[in-house]
């Protein structure tokens, strides 16, 4: 009897219902998972042919020929390391001084206009900056700045070296300050977040012991904030070594190492975004994707540690709250 | 006494200063950009823009008629893709999920993927769609997209869920709903603003996406309605008509890119006063 109420009825459908809605939310959530598993072994599969034509190998070779089909990554990965290391050399001092003044200096008026702008700057499209780095900064450097360094810098032993060559205006250098102007905006409102979770106690007692503003901010606030600003900077750093755009426009696209930071040189993904679309036999197409699967692996490894980083502070705060 | 103070003090105001003026530089810079940005992109654009198709090489005329309708077909597929699949993932993570290991595993994943290099989702789009049907569709280029979008909204849904008082949630249970109506009917609309703002944030996103179109959607000189085929797209219009030679595609390039900026602006503070305005909502009914 209980079987044919209409009230049974509905409430199995609801019970129906529940257990799809469940269901779907947890097949979503696994997607996620899977997602990460299908990247990582389609990528793996993709770059098969050249790991195992090249071996190790490829890692270490500078060569990257077209024609005799012989492939190396180091010229990608010396340009993807060295552009990063030079975005994040300017990238970060600038932006630790930006969250200082907005944090402890600015007026409270200006505060949040700045905030915002910075916030929204982060929002613009990287493209944006890789066809401004070509056509303004580009002229810019070739013009003035790299002659000067070629022709006062250049002779000095040492620093010398990396001011070698002609100025070409594009090349590795001119891809570093693009990612730097990139990556600013990110790291100066993560850095400004993470300043601002040092409690006002502990800087209000600081100040009364008789602290200067600056004492404050590198005795306390710094040492407080340390940890989320790493996490800041590797997750910057992450954006860097990733970024195609910005500096496919202005890297110069050239297969080779140069100790020369003015000289055209080439990132893994600026040779992958150039060269795959055109990449014509599967040895080819599969070294492009053996640079894919190292770029990946490189931000993952990057990326994981900065949000552990940010995992346990966030946690280590709470508790501390609690 | 005094001169170690003095030299405290003129250490303080010195290295205060040197930040001020790495704040003038950073803003200068970055306000340089977008100064250009639009003077450059202003001075190219016209009606034209609208109404016309990519113009051959140094020829007068044109516009990025299909690349804007491509871009917009796109950005719409791979949103329409991401945020169902992304809201639903988000749900668990807040709801079913709450403070199990599964859930915090999803999120660790998520966060990583949310700043994995979106040329590497190209590669990935390419190897399993692209390379199975031999040929580059705009399709393709949707998936990338949404492949990007998803993550952003897993994220967004799952802070705003997490905004929702419990007391609803149990009221509503009180009333003897199964959870599924519960999220459905009473904590879906409570972060109703929240979810829209998530989904405009990842359509923010992937509207300025390039790498991922490059080898996906390919790109296309003429109009194409056609899913399947290679379709038109303004960042990859903009890649290529930037590095060329021909001057004509150098002006379009820069009108493309900042109506891709405009867009991706207008988005964020939409987004933002969306948020400022849930955000007080929430205060106001706690």
């Amino acid at each position: 009897m209980a079987a044919t109420h209409p009230l049974h009825a509905r409430l199995q459908r609801e019970a129906t219902a529940e257990s799809v809605f469940r269901w779907a939310t947890l097949c979503s959530a696994a997607l996620v998972l899977l997602l990460l598993a299908g990247v990582l072994t389609s990528l793996a599969y993709g770059a098969w042919p050249a790991l195992k034509t090249f071996g190790w190998g490829f890692l270490s070779t500078e060569v990257w020929n077209p024609v005799t089909e012989k492939f190396g990554a180091l010229a990608p990965i010396y340009g993807t390391v060295i552009t990063s290391f030079i975005a994040m050399l300017i990238a970060i001092p600038v932006a630790f001084g930006i969250a200082v003044f907005l944090t402890e200096t600015c007026p409270q008026w200006l505060r949040t206009p700045i905030g915002i702008a910075i916030e929204l700057l982060a929002a613009i499209p990287s493209i944006v900056f890789g066809i401004w780095g070509l056509f303004i900064l580009a002229p810019i450097l070739q013009q003035h700045v790299q002659p000067w360094l070629i022709e006062h810098v250049g002779p000095l032993p040492i620093v010398g070296a990396l001011f070698q060559g002609a100025p070409y205006g594009i090349g590795l250098l001119t891809a570093g300050l693009v990612l730097a102007i990139m990556v600013l905006p990110f790291i100066t409102a993560v850095m400004r977040e993470v300043f601002q979770m040092t409690p006002t106690s502990i800087k209000e007692a600081a100040y009364a012991a008789g602290a200067t503003q600056w004492e404050v901010i590198w005795d306390i606030v710094f040492p407080w904030s340390r940890a989320g600003m790493v996490g800041g900077i590797m997750l910057g750093l992450g954006r860097a070594l990733g970024e195609t755009m910005a500096v496919t426009f202005v890297v110069g696209n050239a297969h080779r190492i140069s100790t020369s930071l003015i000289a055209p040189g080439t990132t893994i993904a600026a040779s992958i975004a150039n060269e795959f679309a055109e990449a014509v036999g599967d040895l080819y197409t599969s070294a492009l994707m053996a640079l894919g699967l190292i770029l990946f692996v490189l931000t993952f490894a990057v990326i994981a540690g900065a949000r552990l980083l940010l995992l346990r502070l966030e946690r280590g705060a709470t508790r501390r709250y609690a | 006494m005094t001169r170690v103070l003095r030299r405290r003090q003129f250490m303080s105001a010195l290295a205060l200063g040197i930040s001020m003026l790495a704040t003038i530089l950073g803003l200068v810079t970055l306000g340089a950009i977008v100064w250009t940005l639009m003077v450059q992109g202003f001075s190219g654009l016209s009606l034209n823009v609208f109404t016309q198709m990519t113009p051959a090489p140094q020829s007068p005329g044109g516009g990025l008629l299909n690349a804007i309708f491509g871009s917009v077909l796109m950005t719409a597929i791979g949103i329409g893709l991401g945020a169902p699949l992304g809201m639903l993932a988000g749900t668990y993570l807040a709801e079913y999920g709450r403070g199990n290991r599964f859930t915090s595993i999803v999120r660790f994943i998520n966060d990583v993927l949310l700043s994995a290099p979106s040329i590497v989702i190209g590669l990935f789009v390419y190897t399993v769609v692209v390379a199975r049907v031999h040929h580059y569709s705009a399709l393709a280029g949707a998936i990338a997209l949404g492949i990007i979008a998803l993550p952003v909204i897993v994220r967004t849904t799952e802070d705003m869920l997490r905004l929702v008082p419990k007391s609803m949630r149990e009221g509503s249970a009180a009333l003897g709903a199964q959870p599924w109506r519960t999220v459905t009917s009473v904590v879906y609309p409570a972060a109703r603003s929240g979810l829209v703002t998530g989904v405009l944030l990842a359509v923010a996103r992937i509207s300025g996406e390039t790498a991922p179109l490059l080898f996906t959607a390919l790109g296309n000189q003429f109009w194409s309605s056609d899913l399947l085929g290679p379709m038109a797209n303004l960042p990859a219009v903009i890649f290529q008509f930037a590095m060329s030679p021909y001057e004509n595609w150098q002006v379009l390039a820069w009108s493309g890119a900042l109506l891709i900026t405009l867009f991706v602006l207008l988005l964020s503070i939409i987004a933002r006063s969306i948020g400022a305005l849930f955000g007080t909502v929430q205060r106001g009914s706690t």
